[in-house]
């Protein structure tokens, strides 16, 4: 890696000098605005009612969005926007999982609001350099890096033509190009995406973090869903970098920093004392799940076709946490005690242009064991690692990867795609090799790989328009759902889970609700309208993190010994007393738990009219694919033929007794799409939405998000 | 039988404890509460605590909302 060469290339197109200032309770009060189209750069203010209204993260990220965009603007138009926020709470090193970054941009998978969180120090540095949000709009001409210096004050925009794209390069060369010190490394972040989103829209972005107990960076967390990578390589940007040295407990400048000090120590002890005993987070990190969710017949397998596999042991948590090598907790952000970011080091690619190269290997997390695993029938763990870097490198999607994928593969088996199509890729359930080489296809924009790269929506019109593929089927077993891919559970017997997906603001991922145990197991939400209480209740609250920076792991995935003696166990009561008090005491604004709810619930309805403004956010686009929702094939519904015969007679009071599968299978796909619909009715009801999916003017009016244009909005589609 | 959160049925054993019904209904979530007719049952003493012919169990998974 020559740096003088790299550094001697660049042309600086445009640069800030901008007063350093300080954090003042969780906000610097300014977001910093970068135009690639004309070079400008400049800084914008915060408002006191932004920050009431759209509190931080996602709120920021979407409100400049709303002002960037109009309802015309397309993803690869110039005036779409890529904004990175964090939140108030964001870079606080006293209180576990507060170091995410939100990102929002235009998706070219949905064509609406697209927001993805993220791990890694980038968002913190950047409010700690002086801004609350970085909001990108333009398309530069040539490969540009875009440069804040949090020490000195400036901001540039630099063409950087010698710079390699793939991550696992660009990282390191950004960290040794812009570090004067050794020691200065671990004050960088950098974002990027990779080669492979030059070509798919799965793109996704790699924040990265540099690893102070094992004093090597980059790593890497990735903001994955719905093509923002690809947003960022239409921009031309290579990489996004940020530097800030002077990182202490108080850069956040809390209101009271005793107070949020209090309950950081109080869960860090928590964790510290029950974490080997409830998840094993920081030894295993979320592969832990991959078991268990065998077990409970929830982990997807062969196309979401089936919940569980015998060979699933070969990639369960045990081999993980051995394959983990460091042994020791991983955090992406300071002071986290939950240390879930573990990595495979040493790990010889056998595949693609690294081949042979010994690397390290972020994750995997459970959703890559499990989307590019179990779903596309491969049990091998140096498969699933292989598949895992080059998705990180190339910027591309691991959930969108596997659930494609395995929707490739069912096709493949189903005689719709041949050798020909795929040129000559056997795509096999478990065909680990032909998955892999999909992989680097899709890398270069290549042949089948190009096709897949666009994603099920596109791949679905593509085969019943070209290789003659039943329209019916694909819609049936095309795992997506708004144009994103479904993330990694199935979620057949939980009706719950189908509108957790279904009804989710940007399409079917697991970050806004996860009702699967208690609706399917613990059967406490048995009525619609306990159901719909979930379905408001718990989103909202998913929703909070996103807005102040804040990682969900630490609020449910470590619960205090007494738990279960709370009025509300699912909820984790101690824990969202924490957050009041986390909250308050970095802003000084006193809350209340009902003010969290009410936070998200502005932002949450905000952008589900910015979906509407988009061409979406009604009832019709809540549609799921009915592979989410029931067995779609023969062999699918005989393989748990006794569940779904008892469910005949139980449930639908149909007696399957005598009857044909295909019979018994319309039977109950009419009683489960039935019972998705009523759901919707519920859940819209509970929302204060029409039944068209709509939020009331008096809702909106409730929220005080009754903005002259929202209105506007509401009331054209209300009347049709 | 034994009637797990008012939706699944498990033939009862004879001799049968809190793990062995939760190893029956391969319930392997780490972080559950047992009750047994509304008593809480401490997870150490999921082994020896047994369960009788009729009784009603809740078995909470405490993972919620995500």
């Amino acid at each position: 890696m020559n740096i003088q060469k790299m550094r001697q290339a660049h042309k600086v197109l445009a640069e800030l000098d901008y007063e350093l200032g300080e954090v003042e309770r969780g906000y610097t009060n300014r977001t910093l605005y970068v135009n690639l189209s004309d070079n400008t750069i400049a800084s914008k203010p915060v408002s006191q009612q932004m920050k009431d209204i759209f509190v931080g993260g996602r709120g920021f990220g979407l409100w400049l969005l709303w002002n960037g965009v109009t309802g015309d603007t397309k993803w690869n138009d110039p005036q779409n926007e890529i904004v990175i926020s964090s939140g108030p709470i964001g870079g606080t090193t006293q209180y576990p999982g507060s170091g995410k970054s939100l990102v929002v941009t235009i998706s070219p998978t949905t064509h609406s609001v697209m927001d993805s969180n993220v791990g890694g120090h980038f968002g913190p540095l950047l409010k700690f350099a002086g801004w609350d949000a970085l909001e990108i709009q333009g398309q530069a001409e040539k490969d540009v890096i875009v440069f804040i210096d949090g020490n000195e004050g400036k901001v540039t925009i630099e063409e950087a033509p010698e710079e390699a794209i793939d991550s696992h390069l660009l990282g390191e060369q950004m960290a040794e190009m812009f570090a004067e010190t050794e020691r200065e490394k671990r004050d960088i972040s950098t974002v990027s995406a990779g080669s492979g989103a030059d070509h798919a829209l799965i793109g996704c972005l790699n924040f990265s973090w540099y690893d102070v107990r094992r004093r090597r960076g980059p790593r890497f967390k990735q903001a994955g869903r719905g093509g923002i990578g690809t947003v960022f390589r239409d921009k031309k940007i290579k990489a996004l970098v940020v530097k800030y040295s002077d990182g202490k407990a108080a850069a956040n400048n809390p209101a009271d920093k005793e107070r949020i000090t209090r309950v950081g120590s109080r869960i860090n002890q928590e964790i510290r004392n029950y974490d080997d005993q409830q998840n094993r987070m920081r030894r295993r990190g979320t592969p832990y799940l991959v078991q268990i969710m065998d077990d409970y017949d929830l982990l997807p397998v062969h196309n979401f076709k089936y919940g569980s596999h015998p060979d699933t042991p070969n990639i369960n948590g045990d081999v993980w946490e051995a394959r983990f090598t460091q042994g020791l907790p991983d955090g992406c952000w300071l002071g986290c005690t939950m240390s879930c970011s573990h990595a495979v080091d040493g790990y010889t690619l056998k595949t693609g242009p690294y081949k042979g190269q010994v690397v390290m290997v972020d994750g995997p997390e459970y959703e890559t064991v499990a989307g590019c695993g179990s779903n596309c029938g491969i049990f091998d763990p140096d498969a699933i690692l292989e598949i895992n870097f080059y998705c990180d490198t190339y910027g591309l999607d691991t959930i969108s990867f596997g659930t494609l994928t395995g929707f490739v593969m069912e096709c493949y088996e189903a005689g719709i795609l041949n050798k020909e199509i795929t040129g000559g890729l056997e795509l096999n359930f478990g065909n680990a090799d032909a998955a892999i080489e999909l992989l680097h296809l899709m890398g270069r924009g290549e042949g089948f790989g190009a096709i897949a790269g666009q994603g099920i929506r596109r791949m679905k019109h593509i085969f019943a328009e070209e290789y003659g593929g039943d329209p019916q089927f694909l819609q049936d077993i095309g795992m997506e759902a708004k144009g994103l891919e479904y993330s990694e559970y199935v979620t057949k017997e939980s009706l719950a889970q189908q509108g957790g997906y279904g009804l989710a603001s940007k399409g079917p991922q697991h970050d806004e609700a996860w009702l699967i145990f208690m609706d399917m197991v613990n059967n406490q939400i048995p009525t619609f309208e306990d159901k719909a209480e979930a379905l408001h209740y718990f989103p909202m609250w998913r929703t909070w993190f996103g807005l102040c920076g804040l990682c969900k792991l630490p609020w449910n995935d470590i619960v205090p010994p007494d738990n279960a003696e709370t009025d509300e166990p699912a909820k984790i009561p101690e824990h969202v007393q924490n957050y009041v008090e986390l909250f308050s005491g970095v802003t000084g604004r006193e809350v209340t738990k009902k003010d969290l709810i009410t936070m998200s619930e502005r932002v949450y309805n905000f952008q589900r009219v910015f979906n509407l403004r988009m061409g979406f956010g009604t009832r019709q686009h809540d549609a799921i694919p009915y592979r989410s929702v029931g067995p779609v094939t023969v062999e699918e519904y005989e393989s748990r033929a006794e569940r779904y015969d008892q469910q005949l007679r139980e449930l639908v009071g149909f007696d399957p007794e005598g009857k044909t599968t295909a019979e018994k299978m319309a039977a109950l796909r009419a009683y489960r799409e039935e019972q998705y619909e009523l759901l919707k009715d519920a859940v819209y009801k509970r929302r204060g939405w029409t039944p068209n999916g709509i939020p009331t003017l008096e809702t909106l009016k409730r929220l005080g998000i009754d903005f002259p244009d929202v209105v506007e909005l509401v009331e054209r589609d209300d009347t049709g | 039988m034994i009637r797990v959160n008012d939706k699944f049925d498990v033939e009862w054993q004879e001799g049968m404890t809190v793990d062995s019904l939760l190893e029956i209904l391969k319930f392997t979530f780490p972080m559950i509460v047992v009750s047994v007719n509304g008593k809480v049952v401490p997870q150490s003493e999921h082994g020896t605590t047994t369960i009788e012919d009729n009784d009603e169990v809740r078995v909470i998974h405490l993972v919620a909302g995500g």
